[in-house]
């Protein structure tokens, strides 16, 4: 990595945090579990890191560490996306009237 | 041309998880925001399938199937009420991942990069070995696969901080002088090692803030990984994880009054016995099911206040059929929820919006506090420390100065709990002394059940 790359990467770094910051301080207590497994999903981006050094066939060890990671990254996008649905689904704003609270 | 797709793809994705993360500041916009970031998610997958270098297929496919097949598995029948360990277990999952790969790129290259990657390598490595034990330990304390009690012996700090420091001499040194595989090695090593040895001494009930911090370890160590593999998208996700992670741990240690520092180091709950034990005066008032049940019955409002007891005792819904009865005879039924209530961050919402409370009537600390001189009946379920009124009357206390939600300035009090033993830090609470407050012994499902006959009857 070159100095340039280096210092591009910061500012990535700098404004994704900044970003982030300002973002999450946003997310009422409320909603804290399944911020956490969201956030959890989608930092299992990792996967695309993991997907190219299962396949790209640097050497065995590599493809080994790969596939395991690749394999851990996807129970972590699947398993964190399905969770937060799940969740955030069970989450109901109160039935508006008696009528409505009857029905179910 | 490739290049450019697979680039844009993540730009995409990045934009669409930033949206996504924007929509969790409401529970109605949230649904959505989550459905973009699948999208992006999906875009970001498609794009790298699409990269160059890979060759083979066979490795990728497998462990997309298998991993999916795990994930469903996990997101589809994983209780509610497990939702911390689960938590956990993808905090392992994810660090695990981002040490994998870590250590592949450095093994590809035999050990001989340049000074900017090995540093960055060495952060993604050390965060992700130490957050993949250290999670597991969480784990495995949260299942109750060991004891939740904080581990401690003489010198451990100055042990732990040796270890930290002769894994960061080590660091320093491969940045140097690269090309040393065994030390690598070594330090990959003395990482895993430090995870466990970093959460070993921190209690069950300090666990929001340590499943915080492993939320930001694993998200950061993710980000070091896009700064070895030169990948934005990587960058930004690891950011946005690492910095939720850290904003929660911030919020939790101050829900606590406490520094992080105290909760990492201090292993609360082993120490803290020896202040204020003998100073509790007066006993105990038990009372009758059936007193309790006339007194809501004929309430004007009652606020329940759950702690992690509920959460063991499945008793969710059993509270949520108790407040429908109530509130079907006219009763103000509210829910008091402090943020660092049961064993993750929003734990207790989570488990009340599984059995149907409307979120509506989850208040939060400040908002419910206010409340309690008019409340006719608050009704503490299995919840202990965060409603201890020594954090706030008695200095001397080893919790003095946390917030809590101060159930004892209601009319009257009525506490749900297992027996007579203390709660998990091993602190006298004088709420139970107090004389609004009567006491209920049993399992909380079974006693909110029986409420609800009780008060159908009243």
């Amino acid at each position: 990595m070159s100095a340039d790359n280096l210092i591009a990467a910061l500012y990535v770094f700098a404004l994704a945090a900044f970003l982030g910051y300002q973002v999450i301080s946003r997310v009422p207590p409320l909603l804290h579990t399944p911020l956490m497994s969201a956030t959890n999903a989608i930092s299992g981006i990792s996967l695309v890191g993991s997907i190219v050094t299962a396949g790209a066939h640097y050497n065995t060890v590599s493809t080994i560490l790969g596939f395991t990671a690749v394999f851990c990254s996807t129970t972590n996008v699947v398993g964190g996306f399905v969770i937060t649905d799940r969740m955030l689904r069970m989450f109901k704003r109160k039935p508006t009237s008696e009528a409505e609270g009857r029905k179910q | 041309m490739r290049t450019y797709f697979i680039e844009l793809s993540y730009l995409l994705a990045s934009i669409l998880f930033i949206l996504g993360l924007k929509g969790l500041s409401h529970p109605e916009s949230a649904k959505r925001g989550m459905h973009l970031a699948e999208f992006g998610m999906l875009m970001a997958i498609i794009g790298t399938l699409m990269h160059l270098e890979i060759v083979t297929f066979t490795w990728i496919i497998t462990g997309l199937v298998l991993g999916s097949l795990v994930g469903l598995a996990m997101g589809l029948w994983v209780p509610m009420t497990a939702m911390p360990q689960r938590t956990a277990l993808s905090h392992a999952f994810g660090a695990f991942a981002a040490a994998l790969v870590g250590i592949s790129e450095f093994y590809r290259y035999g050990g001989h990069l340049e000074t900017i990657t090995m540093s960055a390598l060495g952060f993604e490595v050390m965060l992700g070995a130490l957050t993949t034990t250290g999670s597991l330990l969480a784990f495995a304390k949260l299942q109750g696969l060991v004891r939740g009690t904080p581990v401690t012996y003489r010198g451990q700090n100055i042990f732990n901080m040796a270890l930290l420091a002769t894994t960061i001499g080590i660091f320093l040194y491969l940045i140097f002088v690269p090309g040393s595989m065994t030390l690598f090695f070594v330090m990959v090593g003395l990482a895993f090692v430090f995870g466990l040895l970093l959460v070993m001494p921190i209690g069950a009930a300090d666990m929001p803030v340590v499943m915080s911090l492993l939320n930001s370890y694993a998200g950061l160590a993710s980000a070091a990984t896009g700064f070895v593999l030169k990948n934005n998208v990587l960058i930004i996700a690891g950011t946005l994880d690492g910095f939720s992670g850290f904003i929660l741990s911030i919020l939790m240690c101050r829900a606590m009054n406490r520094s992080m520092t105290n909760v990492l180091f201090g292993a609360f709950g082993s120490a803290a016995t020896a202040d204020g034990s003998g100073s509790q005066q007066g006993t105990m008032r038990e009372v009758s099911l059936e007193d309790i049940a006339v007194q809501m019955a004929y309430a004007n409002k009652v606020v329940f206040v759950p702690g992690y007891g509920m959460a063991t005792a499945q008793a969710q819904h059993a509270v949520r059929e108790l407040a429908d009865t109530l509130e079907k005879r006219g009763v103000t039924v509210k829910y008091g929820i402090h943020p660092v209530a049961g064993r993750m961050p929003g734990h207790m919402n989570v488990l009340l919006a599984e059995a149907n409370v409307p979120y509506s009537s989850l208040y939060e600390l400040e908002q419910i506090n206010p409340e309690f001189p008019s409340t006719d009946v608050a009704v503490v379920i299995g919840a202990n420390d965060v409603v201890n009124p020594d954090a706030r009357d008695n200095p001397g206390s080893p919790i003095a100065g946390m917030p809590i939600l101060e159930v004892d300035r209601a009319k009257s009090v009525v506490v749900l709990k297992r027996g007579q033993g203390k709660g998990f830090s091993g602190l006298e609470n004088p709420l139970f002394f107090k004389e609004v407050t009567g006491m209920l012994y049993g399992d909380a499902k079974d006693t909110l059940t029986k409420l609800v006959g009780a008060v159908q009857h009243a």
